[in-house]
């Protein structure tokens, strides 16, 4: 099984010193202020809660999930925790995995724990969080719209871990590869595995929303009533929260392909590794197995990621739908 | 990813096991550090460390194979390192009339050195350390309380989890449940989520029974045994070697 997530759980050494130092400095402030944080949202009780998210995702992780044939991903459990547990905590939480996996299983470097924290539990778990606040408010106010959103916050904050770790290859570079092309490639093959974590998370949700909504901390602020109305949410929604979410996506990650990295190649080249920058490279062996390689010119592989950020957004949107659905069917005829 | 989590430890009593753990995770970490803040030219540097990681094992009862078996898990990086000099810029070299650029492979040599250098003292740490020792030496450490708990609780529920999610795995395989594509997620999914709810009322139940023998908040230390200077001298020496090698790469 090709492994995915060759950016995540990084080893020693897979970022420069000056960058893993400087996310080290990040997360260890992050980590300390969610720490606080979670002191609102942790009640005595909540800390088992926590100990057993943390376990759970930490299981999760083992487990993997098909993207396509012969390629597959596991869930990151951010935007997961999140919803679950608030931001803060699940950042906490994400995080505690992130380093007993580490420490105990040799499971990404521990000089590399600055950035693998700050990837895949500070970025997923705030970003999710703040994607699924978002999105709820786009969705109509039922279960399904609290699922269709977990599922979008979910698939978002993938794609924001690889946003974020193609930037630190911008400033921490070991190897003399195009940003363009890390970037591409990254966020190419996390569009994919969004859609399989969009999909798992929101299911996930939405079996926990069923059984024991009070245990969801992102629905506290809904009454029982809401979230037992199950009703499925209408297709056109769907299309419109689909198309605003391509249309978000198409603009954020277009503005990193083509408009930025003017500014960022300027910052590049004053710390002085631009120079070994090349050209577009055309086979980018790396990725070839995974997704959108060797990309050769900037519209094409805008076109491609665009493409890939509608799909995204269908596949989530077409799959909740037909879960829920499918639910609904489920429901004993009256007698 | 399945099977990359086992328990790591190695049942001993060699000179490592008996260190105090919190000296074990600073030196662990020390190590690290100056294994990645070692510049990538100096490949002396990287052979002293390796014999250090090397003796370490040895002297934890890592067998050969073992070893091997247990390195793997950074095999999907060094996979990704093979590619660097493929598609990496810079001078070209001929080999085997392959392009290769000489800047690539420099960073492809970075990556694997590191990367198998940081997990080895990952593994020696691993296999050196009960799990509840590793808990209690971060307590030690004065890592909060709240985050020694949960990482408490963590272990806790994480066997049981595990094993859960396996007989649910084999009941499903067992009837005929082989996702190969995204769309038949669906039973994995919904399962996580009976299943998560399912754990959390397990840990309703015990955290009843907690607060009803006593529980404050945090667990009664049971007898431990302080770190001593020699413990904290000799973790200490394999940071301080790998520091001092990075240092000295540095200035020459």
């Amino acid at each position: 099984m090709l492994r995915l997530f060759f950016a995540l759980h990084a080893p020693d050494g897979f970022l420069s010193t000056p960058v893993a130092i400087a996310t080290a400095a990040i997360s260890f402030a992050v980590v300390g202020f969610a720490l606080r944080q979670s002191g609102r949202e942790l009640k005595d009780k909540q800390i088992p809660l926590a100990g057993i998210a943390a376990a759970f995702i930490f299981a999760a992780q083992m487990f993997n999930f098909p993207v396509a044939a012969g390629t597959t991903g596991h869930l990151l459990g951010g935007a997961l925790a999140a919803i679950l547990l608030g931001p803060a905590t699940g950042a906490l939480v994400v995080t505690i995995v992130v380093v007993v996996q580490s420490l105990l299983f040799a499971d990404g470097g521990l000089s590399a724990l600055g950035y693998n924290i700050l990837n895949m539990a500070i970025v997923t778990a705030f970003g999710g969080y703040a994607v699924f606040l978002l999105a709820r408010k786009l969705m109509p106010n039922n279960a399904g719209g609290i699922i269709g959103a977990a599922g979008l916050a979910a698939a978002a904050s993938v794609v924001l871990s690889a946003m974020a770790f193609s930037v630190e290859w911008l400033f921490g570079a070991t190897a003399p590869i195009d940003f363009d092309n890390v970037f591409t490639a990254m966020v190419g093959v996390h569009l994919l595995i969004g859609i399989g974590e969009g999909c798992i998370t929101a299911l996930a949700i939405g079996a926990v929303v069923a059984s024991r909504p009070d245990l969801v901390h992102g629905i506290a602020d809904l009454d029982r009533e809401i979230v037992a109305d199950r009703s499925p949410v209408p297709m056109r929604t769907f299309v419109i929260g689909g198309i605003l979410a391509s249309i978000v996506m198409a603009t954020v990650v277009s503005q990193f392909a083509v408009d930025s990295p003017d500014g960022l190649e300027t910052v590049a080249e004053e710390t002085g590794f631009a120079d070994q920058a090349e050209e577009h490279l055309l086979d980018s062996g790396v990725f070839a197995d995974y997704a959108v390689s060797g990309v050769a010119n900037e519209s094409a592989s805008l076109a491609i990621a665009g493409f890939s950020g509608t799909a995204i957004a269908m596949t989530v949107g077409y799959g909740l739908f037909f879960a829920v659905g499918e639910r609904r069917r489920r429901k004993p005829a009256p007698a | 990813m399945a099977g990359a989590h086992q328990h790591l430890l190695l049942p001993g009593t060699s000179p490592i096991h008996r260190l105090a753990p919190e000296a074990k995770i600073v030196g662990a970490f020390l190590f690290a550090v100056g294994v990645s803040i070692t510049p990538r030219t100096a490949v002396w540097a990287f052979a002293l460390n390796a014999v250090v990681v090397a003796l370490a094992m040895r002297i934890t009862g890592y067998r050969v194979r073992q070893a091997v078996v247990r390195f793997a898990a950074v095999l999907p990086f060094v996979g990704f390192a093979l590619f660097i000099p493929l598609i990496a810029g810079g001078d070209q070299t001929q080999v085997l009339g392959i392009g290769l650029s000489i800047e690539g492979l420099w960073a492809s040599w970075n990556v694997i050195a590191k990367a198998t250098l940081g997990t080895g003292a990952s593994l020696v740490l691993a296999g050196s350390t009960p799990i509840p020792d590793v808990v209690r030496g971060l307590g030690r450490l004065r890592v909060p309380t709240v985050i020694v708990s949960i990482v408490a609780f963590m272990f806790r529920y994480l066997d049981l989890i595990v094993e859960e999610m396996a007989r649910v795995r084999v009941a499903m395989t067992a009837r005929g449940h082989d996702p190969r594509w995204l769309w038949q997620a669906k039973p994995i999914a919904t399962s996580a989520g009976a299943m998560f709810v399912r754990s959390y009322e397990r840990g309703e139940r015990v955290h009843g029974a907690m607060l009803a023998r006593g529980f404050t908040g945090t667990m009664p230390q049971m007898d431990h045994r302080a770190a001593t200077l020699s413990d904290w001298l000799l973790s200490a020496a394999a940071g301080a070697i790998s520091l001092s090698l990075a240092t000295l790469a540095l200035l020459t």
